[in-house]
């Protein structure tokens, strides 16, 4: 059984979910942090 | 702890130290991935499928140590009723769910080639599997108390209550010996994985905890931000 695909797919996983565990956590925290920037610049 | 009660001041470090987290723990992960994957030579027994262990290994430590951090904020939340301990606890564990399926799943694909099977019910695979469970559980019971603007009380209860599951994940191995491998690497007594092939797994095993570090920060962040924006609304309407 040749064994790379198997490794090729775990770190793919690995990675992938890494990266879009950043991402999203990236993006709720800009979306938030600009919101509450912009509602106090307005009040 | 207590000095990083007021939400103004976690914020001021917290900033900073998102930026550092992320790109120490970049610097760290891709060495530990590169030499892991092209550098390090094959097992003697597992072959290249030995590859996967320097991305299980942190999968599962910070799937454990996501559920010890609930646990923390838990107690920190009914002894002291500290005011960020709740949003650290929702903070970790979207982080600590994403890590505990990572290595579920990297297991499973590690098990094929070698075991011959991708699942098994062993003490070490179920007992993980159950983690997952409880994260999910966790998520639920905390976004539903914050909607219902709940303390976060039954949350902190049910992460004290699963922090049970911690030790018998960790010794699984020694409980029911079945398919999972023993210990290979303590803290106290040191590694039987060969010097050669170890030496990424401390890479790797910094790398993704920084990078977990820096989800936590960024998902606190974002809490403490909507709670902020809700503020002024709530205030506004008022007025």
């Amino acid at each position: 059984m040749n064994p790379w695909p198997f490794v090729i797919a775990a770190y793919a996983i690995a990675l992938g979910g890494t990266a879009s565990l950043l991402l999203w956590a990236w993006r709720s925290m800009r979306a938030a942090e600009a919101q509450a920037d912009s509602l106090k610049r307005r009040t | 702890m207590h000095g990083y009660a007021n939400p103004a001041r976690f914020l001021k470090f917290a900033r900073p130290a998102t930026g550092w987290f992320l790109w120490i723990g970049l610097l760290l992960l891709v060495p530990g991935i590169l030499g892991g994957l092209f550098v390090t030579p094959p097992d003697y027994l597992q072959g290249e499928t030995v590859r996967i262990l320097y991305i299980h290994v942190p999968a599962a430590w910070l799937g454990m140590a996501g559920w010890a951090g609930i646990a923390a904020a838990s107690l920190a939340q009914i002894v002291w009723r500290h005011p960020l301990s709740a949003v650290a606890g929702r903070a970790v564990a979207p982080a600590g769910a994403a890590f505990a399926a990572i290595c579920l799943a990297t297991g499973s694909i590690w098990g094929r080639p070698t075991w011959g099977t991708w699942w098994e019910w062993d003490g070490r695979l179920t007992s993980m599997l159950i983690l997952f469970f409880l994260y999910l559980g966790y998520i639920a019971l905390a976004s539903a108390e914050r909607e219902r603007g709940g303390d976060g009380r039954m949350a902190a209860l049910f992460g004290l209550v699963g922090a049970i599951n911690l030790p018998i994940i960790h010794y699984s191995v020694l409980w029911w010996r079945t398919l999972h491998q023993g210990q290979s690497i303590s803290i106290t007594g040191g590694s039987s994985i060969a010097p050669e092939l170890l030496w990424p797994l401390p890479l790797t095993l910094v790398g993704f905890s920084l990078l977990f570090g820096a989800v936590v920060l960024m998902r606190m962040r974002a809490d403490l931000g909507v709670a902020k924006v809700e503020a002024r609304l709530r205030r506004t309407l008022a007025e």
